[in-house]
């Protein structure tokens, strides 16, 4: 599963990109969220305030409860601000 | 119907020019230029963004509105990249036969751009500290004003 970062998010972790296999369990976008942050510090710095972080799934805005089966490409991100 | 992601200017005069050409039944034409503030020190505007999803979602909005307006012609364009202050970082067109669609379906456009289509910015200061910009709560009402 490739997993994008965007913006501050992508500062915080260091990479705009990477490529991982989460573990059995993790289902949803809320649990690859979880993982994520018990992979390394700079991972639970960067999710330490959920709720200002938005998701997409194939390119597609999405919940956090949204089912991460079938799903190829995750990309997650603070709130936009263009225009 | 056309939606353009590009770090390059763009002439807004030519661009509106462009639309309206060829087609009479076109009684109304609507644009909103957005520059880049040089207000609070700002030296340099970077807008990040999301290649691929960026281009679809400037796509279903604009779907959206030709869905919700009988609209000729319309056009986004969204620059990204580096942008010193006043800079144009965003152009809207819409063209129909009349002039309330137009109106609304350009307001309409970027109100759901603000809010759905992923781009972020990231305002560097003259003095070289950098903050990327916090999303606007006025922004999310401006779009909720459009729920059906």
């Amino acid at each position: 599963m490739r997993i994008l970062y965007f913006a501050w998010l992508r500062e915080r972790i260091g990479v705009g990109s990477e490529d991982l296999s989460p573990p059995e369990g993790v289902s949803t976008v809320a649990d690859l969220v979880e993982w994520l942050k018990t992979r390394e510090a700079r991972y639970a710095a960067a999710f330490e305030d959920v709720a200002a972080i938005r998701v997409a799934l194939d390119q597609e805005q999405a919940d956090f409860d949204a089912p991460l089966a079938g799903v190829r490409e995750v990309a997650l991100f603070p709130p936009v601000t263009g225009g | 119907m056309a939606v353009r992601v590009q770090e390059a200017d763009f002439d807004p005069g030519a661009e509106l020019e462009a639309l309206a050409v060829g087609d009479a039944g076109i009684g109304a034409v609507v644009s909103f230029t957005g520059l880049v503030r040089g207000t609070g020190g700002v030296s340099t505007m970077t807008l990040e963004h999301y290649p691929g999803m960026t281009e679809k979602a400037l796509e279903e909005i604009e779907a959206e509105a030709h869905e919700r307006w009988p609209l000729q012609a319309s056009l986004v364009i969204h620059r990204v990249g580096p942008l010193p202050p006043g800079a144009r970082i965003v152009f809207v067109a819409t063209a129909s036969r009349h002039r309330a669609a137009a109106f609304e379906a350009a307001e309409f456009l970027m109100d759901f751009l603000k809010t759905r289509a992923p781009f972020w910015k990231k305002e560097v200061a003259e003095d070289g500290t950098a903050r990327w910009v916090d999303a606007r709560e006025t922004d999310d009402r401006a779009a909720a004003r459009w729920a059906r």
